[in-house]
């Protein structure tokens, strides 16, 4: 296997096993955090950050999100479902990108 | 950290697994390593081999350039654990930290090659913006870095954007300097595995 392969496939295999692997929390509700979507009120303050500001997490986004009943494990997968799921999409975007650039194969 | 799980939630084995290296290292393990030994099955175990792939695997970027990368995605995060902790790494694997030091004040003005510079902007505008254009990646291109390079620091990218997400989100506790120099010297003799 190629070593960009090996990148890729390992990145992959992240993703996969966040999503649809054995948890706390049904793939459904990792999903939509993985894309910041859809995520309901308690939680919504909480994913969002994880996925666009995260240095503005507070002890009180999560405080609301227990509040509402999740667990603690149950938090633990979806935060890393919202952080897994943002980098992946710079992942892909950055790849397009330069797939765009490359498309000729004039470069590299 | 924000859940107590990542601070109480071990098993008797990582227990004293921990305790040995507070006591063989003679710092606190800190909070990046906790956090991959909980539940490891859920993220850990794979994100260890994600991330060691991007910052060890073969790249034609040293370790240094990669973990310059790595401090940089996070000074754009804010991400002050990873800042503190790359920076070390980086000025290790330099011999130079004030190379790191003068990327992260100013990218423009830093003594480093025009590829290395090209790219880290590159990566600056995807994490801050959260996309790219054919074009940024034509600048990267035409600074003298190959394709696969530019692959390989997306990579770095993709690894530093979940984890300093993890450390802001979960609240990682800063370490003393030592302790982060401490850290870089493990992360450049065993890597992340």
């Amino acid at each position: 296997m190629p070593d960009e392969d090996k990148k890729r496939a390992a990145h992959r295999a992240l993703v996969d096993r966040v999503l649809n692997g054995e948890g706390r929390t049904s793939p459904e509700q990792r999903a939509r955090a993985f894309s910041n979507a859809d995520i309901p009120p308690p939680l919504h303050a909480l994913i969002d950050k994880v996925a666009t500001r995260p240095a503005q997490v507070t002890d009180a986004d999560f405080a609301a999100a227990k509040a509402s009943g999740f667990s603690e494990d149950q938090l633990f997968e979806l935060v890393i479902s919202a952080a897994v799921g943002q980098s992946a999409r710079l992942y892909e975007a950055g790849l397009a990108a330069l797939a765009e650039a490359t498309v000729n194969g004039e470069a590299g | 950290m924000r859940l107590d799980i990542l601070n109480r939630g071990y098993g008797p084995g990582t227990k004293l697994l921990f305790a040995l290296i507070r006591v063989f290292s003679g710092n606190p393990v800190p909070d990046a390593a906790k956090l991959v030994f909980y539940r490891p099955d859920f993220y850990g175990a794979q994100a260890k081999k994600f991330t060691h792939e991007a910052m060890r695997g073969p790249s034609a970027w040293s370790v240094a350039d990669r973990e310059l990368m790595a401090a940089f995605v996070s000074k754009v995060n804010e991400c002050a654990f990873c800042v503190g902790a790359h920076t070390a790494t980086a000025g290790q694997a330099y011999q130079d930290g004030a190379k790191v030091q003068a990327v992260l004040a100013d990218l423009e003005s830093a003594p480093v090659e025009d590829g290395l510079r090209a790219t880290l902007r590159m990566l600056g505008k995807l994490t801050r913006e959260g996309k790219v254009g054919a074009e940024d990646m034509r600048e990267v291109l035409c600074a003298g870095v190959s394709r696969q390079q530019v692959e390989d620091a997306l990579a770095v990218c993709a690894a530093f954007n979940t984890t300093d997400r993890l450390a802001d989100a979960f609240g990682f506790e800063l370490l003393s300097p030592e302790g982060f120099e401490a850290g870089a010297k493990y992360l450049l003799k065993r890597g992340y595995r």
